[in-house]
């Protein structure tokens, strides 16, 4: 069924809903939000009902950010209305829809007194059903002597579209028809003149010319059917129970489709589309496996699916969408597949702006906009992080943040049907976008905005869950030791026997920390081996999956770990950083903590120690739990 | 699913649909005795019905179809066929 998919589901729903319909004063910015989650028919037509007790009339008033809308059918379109007016709101469009009486869009048009011209329309949508087409077979044939069917049927378009154009002063959507006529004689239907099924396929092939002759907009609901199926899109049940075409558990999609067109020609589409990286556009952490570890290419089917992935985005680059690259990386090592791997189909070229450092990804995102000089509402970013994705919903919620399949395989499929990028046109212009965004930039970038962080990471409810290491997490601690890179204090590497061993040693502190947040398990993401001797704990090994980046995990494993320390007697935490090609991000670790340097060095570790007697715990937005 | 189970599960979504909690529903049940059911709010329904019961009503199930009753036996029906 034609779903919103790529839109994040609603949670608690009615409640959200019943606040915004009590409030007093309606804010137009919680029901483009409410409008941005994955609705269905009723839930849509909820939403709007209670929209319009709001907007109508003020709304009516929004200047640049207002359409009527005339519906001219052959069926029933009534219950499209809501889905249309929602789908509006979810661009910050407030839609007025008019629909002619019961098949008499043909006189409405005509008519100089009718309720159409009454209405004003700036837009007409011309939406007929597969049968009232056809039905120009059997004119056709009662009529002897008049011409080819489909030469009769596309002269009574064009004086549909004459009228609204010329006299109505519109702008007009064509939308083509269903096919879900049966066929007659099978694959080879096209050799049957008088077939509806044939003739429904041949009047929608010659849309497609007759449309761009007359400057219309088409609505492409046959394609939607070859891609989403028939059944969707199609209830025969309701067909002929209430002659609506369109099946309502499609009337969401069917909406978005609408306005996304409208959207095109109000310059309201996306222009730029955010990548990350690792994950993203390759499988696997570049900072962590190296170029040559990387899932991309020839050798797997995943890795076949990343490099489809990167052709369609470097198509949309070539059709005019700006590209950016935003990921928590060093520079240096985010850009080395751009350099060195074979089988990378985007450039460093492609991109306008590369954003890759360790800041939070909203301040990051805010400063790609302005060096672009476009408005962050334009922008889509695609991240395969749910942690991520929700962070930027939260303090930026204008950029658009499609839900992602856990599949890179689907991620095409995904961009595009979420139509962020309509286009009516492509010009010279767009095809050369990218390079001249490219040759403008400048490398300095504005400073990261991280205002919203700490609101955000409360709202996350992180509990940190710590134990001392047991047999039953020594697997998930060997393989953390061995395959933790970048944020890797000392970057010893430990084998299970070795750890079994330390676990069983009096003297030293294994600790293991698991991350719970609103979203779910993160699962065991960091370990902290202590070795006690002469009233100090040495800091052995502290290291942490970088999946949990930017959290402040490691300020509540701090308090933990000195908690720990001091119950077995030590008075002193001893820190050691040992740089290694990939560990550069946590060379201030223990600074920040609040260790002071020690100026010897023993074998290239630098050492930092912390007074555990006057330690006070440092402020955290993670709870803590043993177990 | 029993009998208990569709109504109670019926009224979420009649409750989701006219957005009120205060809907008494029995099989005697029809579009006059509950106020905005229109033929609109029908097909709303029966949709809704289809995606929470995992049915799917055939064209004679709907020309039919007069009471809450009817709708109950319709799902019981529908769900047996699977």
């Amino acid at each position: 069924m034609p779903e919103l998919y790529w839109l994040p589901p609603p949670s608690a729903w009615r409640e959200q809903l019943r606040e915004f319909s009590e409030s007093s004063e309606p804010a137009w910015s919680s029901a483009v939000a409410l409008a941005n989650l994955r609705l269905d028919f009723s839930k849509t037509n909820a939403l709007d009902t209670i929209a319009r007790r709001h907007f109508d009339s003020k709304a009516a008033r929004r200047k640049g950010r207002h359409v009527r809308l005339a519906l001219l059918g052959s069926s029933t379109t009534s219950h499209l209305h809501g889905a249309i007016r929602v789908a509006g709101l979810r661009r910050g469009v407030w839609i007025e829809i008019y629909e002619n009486p019961f098949g008499q869009y043909w006189q409405e048009l005509c008519d100089p007194t009718s309720g159409l011209r009454a209405f004003a329309p700036d837009t007409v949508l011309f939406a007929f059903d597969a049968e009232h087409i056809a039905s120009a077979l059997d004119d056709t044939r009662s009529k002897p002597g008049s011409g080819d069917a489909l030469q009769d049927m596309a002269e009574r378009l064009r004086a549909c579209w004459r009228i609204a154009r010329e006299e109505l002063r519109c702008r007009v959507i064509q939308q083509t028809a269903i096919p879900h006529h049966a066929h007659l004689m099978g694959n080879n239907e096209h050799r049957l003149p008088g077939s509806p099924a044939n003739f429904v396929s041949r009047y929608n092939a010659a849309l497609r010319s007759m449309a761009d002759d007359a400057g219309v907009d088409l609505l492409a609901l046959d394609d939607r059917v070859s891609s989403d199926g028939m059944d969707g899109w199609h209830n025969p049940v309701l067909w002929r129970h209430a002659r609506q075409e369109v099946s309502p558990a499609a009337a969401p999609f069917y909406g978005d489709l609408v306005v996304r067109v409208l959207a095109a020609r109000m310059g309201l589409s996306s222009k730029c589309l955010v990548l990350d990286l690792d994950n993203t556009i390759w499988g696997g952490e570049v900072g962590e496996v190296g170029v040559e570890g990387l899932t991309l290419g020839q050798g797997s089917a995943l890795g076949e699916a990343y490099v489809v992935f990167q052709k369609y985005v470097r198509a949309l680059s070539q059709r005019g969408i700006i590209l950016a690259a935003c990921s928590k990386n060093d520079e240096a090592k985010a850009l080395e597949p751009f350099d060195r791997h074979p089988d990378m189909v985007l450039r460093r070229d492609d991109f306008a702006i590369f954003m890759t450092n360790w800041n939070d990804k909203p301040g990051n995102l805010r400063a790609i906009a302005v060096e672009l000089n476009i408005g962050t509402d334009s922008m889509v970013f695609v991240d395969d992080s749910p942690f991520e994705r929700a962070f930027i919903r939260h303090a930026a919620v204008e950029i658009a943040v499609p839900e992602l399949p856990d599949d890179p395989v689907a991620y095409p499929r995904t961009l595009a049907d979420a139509g962020y990028f309509e286009a009516v046109a492509v010009t010279m212009e767009d095809r050369e976008r990218n390079s001249a965004y490219r040759q403008n930039r400048t490398r300095k970038l504005a400073l990261a905005n991280s205002e919203n962080l700490e609101a955000y990471l409360r709202s996350l409810e992180m509990v940190l869950v710590w134990r001392r290491l047991d047999s039953l997490g020594l697997q998930r601690a060997v393989q953390l030791i061995g395959k933790t890179n970048q944020f890797n204090l000392a970057g010893r590497r430990y084998g299970e026997s070795e750890i079994a061993a330390l676990m069983a040693d009096e003297k030293a502190l294994v600790l293991q920390f698991r991350l719970l947040d609103r979203f779910g398990d993160n699962g065991v993401i960091a370990i902290v081996i202590g070795r006690i001797g002469k009233g100090d704990c040495l800091l052995d090994t502290w290291l942490m999956s970088c999946r949990v980046l930017g959290r402040g995990v490691e300020r509540a494993m701090l308090n933990v770990v000195a908690q720990a320390a001091k119950d077995q007697g030590a008075g002193r935490l001893i820190g050691e950083y040992i740089a290694s090609e990939r560990n550069k991000i946590v060379a201030n670790h223990y600074d920040k903590l609040g260790f002071q340097p020690i100026a010897n060095t023993v074998n290239g570790a630098m050492r930092s120690t912390l007074n555990l007697s006057g330690f006070t715990p440092l402020n955290s937005c993670i709870a803590l739990r043993q177990g | 699913m029993d009998e208990a189970q569709i109504y109670a599960a019926l009224r979420d979504v009649f409750a989701d649909i006219f957005d009120r909690d205060d809907i008494v529903l029995n099989a005697s049940i029809s579009a006059k005795d509950v106020s905005g059911w229109d033929s609109f709010r029908h097909i709303e329904i029966l949709v809704a019905v289809e995606e929470r019961f995992r049915v799917r009503f055939r064209t004679r199930d709907l020309d039919a179809l007069r009471t809450v009753g009817d709708l109950v036996r319709l799902i019981q029906h529908n769900a047996l066929a699977k």
